[in-house]
């Protein structure tokens, strides 16, 4: 009975942590323009932040070969011709981290060449943190009463 | 104890036991195999429209760590296409019954090499080389083919199978990781093997082969070192082969007590770690460095790599154990405490490959109409386009899968430690490196 309690006060914290809305610090929108460098296999910047809300537009500068830009998360990608440069806008109105990356064939590292844009902070990176150390905490005492029962258990079959 | 025997269910215990269904999977897996090598010698250059690289390094890298290894434990051994070749030259046979005489040399292999150093040693240069293995076809038809052909070697000159057992880079870690999975074959009852004459499960009867991994059934106590080969069921005249549904990870039990065992836990633990960064990360500088073979910025990685592996995690590791006292020595509790690496280096892998598979898995379909790239479209999906799969759920899958390690692993931390110590520092650093996998990934 006490088990079936303790774990099920950790599910719901478990929930509280992964799915609890957490209180977004208002910033008014703003416009936000990244000129965007690719290469064989890497771009540069390769880390963008913005917040969420903001119009971000991506430009995107290709040094070498044809290379493109998708983002994960928001479905969308841009292609840009040696030499030349492309456009991307779109408004991060979905908050996290994504990872962007290439999805033109451009040589052997292709399926590596990759970004990351963050959109707002990382939330589930640190509920997934949360999580790690709630079921580290949860562990002990449930594994102690794990222990302890099975003691039990084989002390009635030997008796 | 909580084990259902499976090979009680008749079509299971035929099946396993009869030679031509394995004879038919081994033609298919061989065939794809050699199919595997020619696409990537002289198929198209471009590795994500290539089968020798969508075939191995994403499908069957797919179903080998998120499926074979963690339920089916050495299940990919028991098919694997590597060794046939060799074993069939060893044995001057396919299917015959076998011959006492030795067709080969046939020699034991040396003591000093009987051990996993070999093959910690064949996954690191291997992994030392993996930006550009899994990028060009070239280089994974040429380690594809050598792998056979190292095989083919060694089986005339050692006798059984000593490629499987102290070289193929695969092999030691699926047999590390095969001591999670809920599948096990081991003898039913011991009194059995004792009384039994000639032990024909190791030294081999009218009715098949001695043990080609050189195990001795009698005396298997984890998955290790077993490759599933079904021999044993064959020969073993008093039905005493048993193959167990149990419980997951029960091996685990069982403390490792060898130091190339623990140090194949560090080395599969830390290349997780460092492929997540590397592979998966944003840092254009590191994915240079591990492409370009041969120039100063790939030494430096390599040197990072290996002291991250070798320095680093085992040092770290030892400085937390060390605050606790135990009875046994150091090196004993490291050994033991390493055990506990095992579930969540697992689940490393699981949560790297997930994020590797899921966006790379459309190129199946394009390079399965066209696999040597030559313009065919035999299914229609030649020029299906990229796109990544399950983008929504692959992060929450991720984090379960870390959790899950990381909770996995602190169980066994509990079940290997020595009675009245404590397992905290061992659970510490499995939370710091899950929390670091945690930020290299998402
Ligand atoms: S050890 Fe390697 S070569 Fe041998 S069966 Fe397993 S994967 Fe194949
Ligand atoms: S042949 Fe069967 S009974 Fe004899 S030792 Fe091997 S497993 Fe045991
Ligand atoms: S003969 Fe039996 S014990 Fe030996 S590898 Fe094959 S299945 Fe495993
Ligand atoms: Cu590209």
């Amino acid at each position: 009975m006490r088990l079936h309690f303790s774990l099920l006060l950790l599910v719901m914290a478990g929930l509280v942590v992964a799915f609890a809305p957490l209180p977004v610090p208002a910033v008014a929108p703003q416009e936000r323009t990244f000129e965007v460098d690719a290469r064989q296999y890497a771009y540069s910047p390769s880390e963008l932040k913005v917040n969420a809300g903001d119009t971000v537009t991506i430009k995107l500068v290709s040094t070498d070969v044809v290379h493109g830009l998708y983002v994960d998360g928001y479905d969308i990608s841009v292609e840009a011709d040696p030499g030349q440069s492309a456009r991307l806008t779109f408004v991060a109105d979905k908050p996290g981290s994504f990872r962007f990356r290439c999805n033109v064939t451009c040589g052997a590292m292709h399926p590596f060449m990759i970004g990351k844009i963050t959109v707002g902070t990382n939330d589930w990176l640190y509920r997934s943190i949360g999580l790690a150390s709630l079921a580290v905490i949860g562990f002990f005492p449930l594994s102690s009463f794990l222990n302890q029962s099975k003691k039990k258990d084989e002390r009635n079959i030997a008796s | 104890m909580n084990r259902i025997e499976l090979t009680r269910i008749p079509f299971i215990k035929n099946t396993l036991k009869s030679r031509y269904p394995q004879l038919a999977v081994f033609i298919v897996m061989l065939v794809g195999y050699i199919f595997a090598i020619l696409a990537g010698l002289i198929g198209t250059p471009v590795g994500s429209h290539n089968f020798s690289i969508v075939f191995v390094w994403i499908a069957w890298w797919a179903i080998l760590i998120l499926v074979a290894v963690p339920f089916f434990g050495r299940g990919w051994c028991a098919v694997c296409p590597i060794p046939l070749p060799g074993e069939w030259l060893q044995r001057g046979a396919i299917l015959a019954p076998p011959d006492k005489r030795p067709k080969w040399l046939n020699l034991r292999v040396p003591k000093m090499f009987r051990n996993i150093w070999m093959q910690n040693i064949s996954f690191l240069l291997l992994a030392l080389f993996s930006s550009a293995l899994l990028t060009t076809p070239n280089i994974t038809g040429i380690v594809l083919a050598a792998m056979l052909f190292v095989a083919i070697g060694l089986s005339a000159i050692f006798e059984r199978r000593a490629f499987c057992r102290y070289l193929c880079p695969v092999g030691g870690f699926i047999g590390l990781y095969s001591q999670t999975a809920p599948i096990e074959l081991r003898i039913k009852d011991k009194q059995v093997c004792v009384k039994c004459v000639g032990k024909p499960c190791y030294n081999g009867s009218d009715a098949g082969y001695g043990c080609p991994w050189d195990v001795f059934p009698g005396g298997m106590t984890k998955n290790t070192y077993c490759g599933l080969c079904m021999e044993c069921i064959r020969t073993c005249p008093h039905d005493n082969i048993a193959v167990n549904l149990r419980p997951f990870s029960a091996d685990l039990a069982k403390p490792t007590a060898r130091l190339d065992e623990a140090f194949k836990a560090f080395i599969m633990f830390g290349a997780a770690m460092i492929y997540a960064g590397v592979l998966l990360g944003p840092w254009g500088t590191l994915k240079d460095a591990a492409y370009n073979v041969g120039t100063g910025a790939w030494f430096m990685y390599a040197v990072i790599f290996l002291a991250i592996i070798f320095i680093v995690l085992p040092g770290l590791f030892t400085l937390g154990i060390m605050t606790t006292k135990g009875r046994q020595s150091l090196k004993q509790r490291f050994m033991s405490l390493s055990t506990a690496l095992i579930p969540l280096g697992l689940m490393f892998w699981v949560a790297f490959s997930l994020s590797f598979v899921l966006t790379n898995a459309s190129y199946i379909l394009a390079a399965l109409s066209d696999p040597l790239a030559l313009g065919w479209n035999l299914f229609g999906t030649a020029n299906a386009a990229w796109q990544p799969m399950l983008t929504t759920i692959l992060a929450p899958a991720q984090t379960l899968a870390l959790v899950v390690g990381l909770v996995w692993s602190a169980r066994t931390a509990q079940k290997v430690n020595e009675a009245g110590t404590s397992t905290i520092p061992v659970i510490v650093y499995c939370f710091v490196a899950t929390s670091i996998m945690l930020w290299l990934l998402l």
